[in-house]
């Protein structure tokens, strides 16, 4: 039977091709859009670290409203000394210039941080390790370089041992790290919206700063700030990223407690005169609230879900367009025998049988959307891990298919239960 | 026209006639906040920066190494581009306006101010400051090459001069005269405002509050990072983008030069996000527009084949054919009207919501109405030919199959 209610349906659509393909458009331009912000906004809402979400934390402490989301030097410092959390590391990211006798000097992007850097991110190794707590309290120059940067520097042998020289410093490369690239790169978010992937080289936070590594171009201060003229590690300026790894629930409700205590010893005469305030916000608390961008991106969401849903009443009404100008034929159907559910089965097979090819139309204009969204990146300046953002795996794909499918056969309901409701006698006697 | 037979006909017609209204209802509600964003992106587009935009182009220059002479590289650089022919004047700097790098700070009255009177962009300057941005001085004077010392970013200090745009002297000084004055920018001792420039507009990354509050600063920018701006005399850029990066390679190799980026270029990048979302949303009103009025045809013509026989008797009984045409006008423009109305409601609450809870802007009423009366427009058109269908029916209809 639901045979021969596909050969119907496809019979019953080459009547009318024109209405056919409207309706197949308009779906299609629904799917198309709302698929293409689904996918971006899936990506960027992504859980980046799988698992270990719930026990990376942010704690920020200061006085000012809103809470500036770095640390200032001495307070990053102070905490670092305590040794509170089971791991923890303050962290600044820059770019250093590599500069080889053979070859035209090139800058990386690079990252300042403590040895627990690598395994609170879960940061993959492919040879040799992270550097020791003797090289991050010596500031020794040692770094650890990442695959590609490895690869192109030595082709043919392997990174570990070798000297580097970065922007007139002569480095040891302790460890290579395998690919690994985060996108957003969560947790340093950078100027937009961390799709730049991680940096290249990884080097001791002590070592950074007494080499003067500057951030990227000028620096950027909080409204927040009280400077005094002291050496670069001491601005009194919010600068320094802090991430503790709490494994527990208990444990991050200690160190909020804990961080009130030690807000309140560091309260410096002079510095903070207003009440303190003191913040502790998750892994994804905190993404959530450094993404600014998709402010705009969720806006476009929204746009484009209104969009489906026009579409969808469009269709709604080109359906109910299409059984009532067939009443004739059913109630033929209707009068032979055929159940209400038969009539039901046999328009809801039609409208299923639109959805597909609109699925189609919906895929390929996805496709085509997410391509812009690309190039969008590409012009905005974050060129690189763009392609994992916005590309469309299988499961995304099939989503797709199904959405068109549902919400056509969600726009004919109506339609399908008026043209259930056909009179038989009427529709005989009018014939 | 009696507008009482089209209403009970609407009865007996509920729901399709809901769907055009609530179809009108919904694109009118999603194209004004889409249109308020993209207005809102035009403007922020079209804002002047304040500089000679045709003739400056940038370079990023990024020293190998930690030199020590880095002051009498620098000057050693901008020597050889102002020798340059076809240079007008050219200067190393932080930033500058549009260019993508943003530094910003409070703007205080007062020393250790609680609460910062403004945020201002930073800008660190020479002497050759305002020659080499073309910015337009309207008031004092611009630095002079005594005031210009090194500024190290690392030692955040006060000058004794700085030079701030109008728009922020407005808000420091909202009742007198800014030139004289005292401000804390970059550091603990007062800073006398010793010039005032027209427009120098930052684009993004401060909150678009603060987009035309600069702080120009007089100093050497010691930094191993710096932005070369050149700006050559009219229709002579190209030829000396070309010399300017050769001749700086030719002084030391040592370092990494940037691709010369005309301003033109500079601010594309700035506002590439913001023109590809009003592309992107564009693009999704005008569709939205074209498939709610296919569904309005669609619709319309469906009703004309179901009342072509009371069209027929209405001509049989002495209906013309224009009292057909105005019949469908009219029966449109009540639904139209009705999902207008809805429309502007949800709209707007769907905005004060998205004001609420996103960073996105007020939709202004008369702008909502101007969307209200293109949507009634567009649906007006919709119906008319259909409607021209149903004036071709025949009064013969009506004595047939009776």
């Amino acid at each position: 039977m639901l045979g021969y209610y596909i050969d119907l349906a496809f019979r019953s659509l080459r009547r009318n091709v024109a209405l056919t393909v409207l309706m197949v458009a308009v779906i299609g331009f629904g799917i198309g859009a709302s698929m293409t912000v689904l996918t971006t906004l899936r990506a960027l809402a992504l859980d980046p670290i799988p698992g270990k979400s719930s026990q990376l934390f942010v704690p920020l402490i200061n006085a000012g409203r809103p809470l500036p989301d770095t640390l200032t030097y001495g307070d990053a410092m102070a905490l670092m000394k305590t040794h509170q959390a089971l791991r923890q590391t303050p962290m600044y990211g820059g770019s250093l210039v590599v500069a080889a006798a053979d070859r035209v000097p090139f800058p990386v992007g690079a990252r300042a941080a403590y040895k627990d850097f690598f395994r609170m991110f879960e940061v993959p190794f492919r040879s040799g390790r992270p550097w020791s707590d003797a090289d991050d309290n010596d500031a020794t120059n040692v770094v650890v370089v990442s695959a590609n940067l490895a690869d192109r520097l030595f082709p043919h042998a392997d990174a570990v041992g070798k000297t580097i020289n970065l922007s007139g410093h002569e480095y040891r490369i302790v460890g290579v790290t395998a690919a690994w690239n985060p996108v957003p790169r969560f947790y340093d978010l950078g100027f937009g919206t961390g799709l730049d992937g991680a940096e290249d080289v990884f080097l001791p936070f002590s070592t950074a700063v007494n080499s003067q590594m500057e951030r990227p171009g000028p620096t950027r201060c909080s409204i927040q700030r009280n400077f005094r003229q002291e050496t670069y590690a001491t601005i009194d300026c919010y600068w320094i990223q802090f991430w503790v790894e709490l494994p527990t629930a208990a444990a991050a409700r200690d160190y909020k407690a804990f961080l009130y205590n030690f807000a309140a010893q560091h309260q410096l005469p002079g510095r903070l005169t207003r009440p303190l305030r003191v913040a502790l916000p998750d892994l994804r608390t905190w993404l959530a609230g450094q993404i600014a961008l998709p402010d705009t991106l969720r806006v476009s969401g929204i746009v484009a879900f209104g969009f489906l849903v026009v579409c969808l009443f469009n269709a709604a009404g080109l359906m109910l367009a299409r059984f009532s100008a067939r009443a004739g034929e059913l109630g033929v159907r209707r009068a032979l025998g055929a159940s209400r559910w038969d009539i039901c089965l046999q328009c809801v097979v039609e409208t299923a049988v639109v959805g597909l090819p609109a699925g189609l139309v919906g895929l390929a204009l996805t496709v085509a959307g997410l391509a812009s969204q690309r190039a969008l990146h590409m012009i905005a300046g974050s060129a690189a891990a763009v392609g994992r953002v916005t590309s469309l795996d299988g499961g995304m794909m099939l989503n797709t298919l199904v959405l068109a499918i549902c919400a056509t056969v969600c726009s004919a309901l109506y339609p399908v239960w008026r043209a259930s409701r056909v009179q038989p006698a009427w529709q005989l006697k009018t014939q | 026209m009696d507008v009482m037979p089209i209403l009970s006909t609407l009865r007996r017609n509920k729901v399709g006639a809901m769907l055009v209204a609530l179809q009108i209802a919904l694109t009118l509600a999603v194209i004004a906040n889409a249109g308020s964003v993209i207005l809102r992106h035009w403007t922020d587009m079209s804002r002047p920066s304040g500089l000679d935009e045709a003739n400056i182009f940038s370079m990023s220059n990024q020293w190998v190494g930690q030199p020590a002479d880095l002051s009498a590289r620098t000057e050693a650089d901008m020597a050889a581009l102002r020798a340059l022919p076809g240079v007008v004047d050219a200067d190393a700097t932080n930033s500058f306006p549009l260019s993508g790098w943003t530094w910003w700070g409070g703007a205080n009255l007062k020393h250790n101010q609680a609460t910062p009177s403004a945020s201002s962009n930073i800008y660190v300057d020479t002497d050759h400051g305002l020659a080499a941005q073309g910015l337009k001085l309207v008031a004092g004077r611009w630095f002079t090459a005594a005031e210009v010392s090194e500024f190290k970013p690392s030692e955040m200090k006060s000058s004794p001069s700085v030079v701030i745009t109008a728009a922020l002297a407005n808000r420091l000084f909202p009742h007198g005269q800014a030139l004289g004055r005292s401000v804390y920018v970059t550091g603990e001792d007062p800073e006398r405002v010793v010039g005032i420039v027209e427009q120098a507009t930052s684009g993004s990354g401060t909150g678009m509050e603060y987009v035309d509050f600069s702080t120009f600063v007089p100093g050497h920018y010691m930094s191993t990072q710096l932005l070369y701006v050149v700006r050559t005399k009219p229709g002579e850029q190209q030829v000396v983008m070309r010399a300017a990066r050769r001749r700086l390679l030719e002084l030391s190799r040592m370092r990494i030069v940037g691709d010369p980026e005309p301003f033109s270029a500079s601010r594309t990048r700035q506002f590439a996000v913001a023109a590809a979302t009003s592309w992107l949303l564009a693009t999704v009103c005008i569709l939205m527009l074209v498939i709610t009025a296919c569904g309005t045809v669609g619709l319309t013509m469906l009703w004309v084949a179901q009342r072509r026989r009371q069209i027929g008797t209405r001509r049989a009984l002495g209906a013309r054919r224009i009292d057909i045409l105005r019949y469908f006008h009219t029966e449109n423009l009540l639904i139209s009207a009705v999902g207008a109305l809805v429309g502007i409601a949800a709209g707007l609450g769907a905005n004060i919501w998205l004001t609420r809870h996103l960073a996105m802007t007020r939709v202004s009423p008369g702008h909502i109405v101007v969307g209200a009366l293109v949507v009634l427009c567009l649906s007006q058109l919709a119906v008319l030919w259909p409607a021209l269908r149903a004036t071709r029916v025949p009064p013969s209809l009506a004595a047939r199959g009776l």
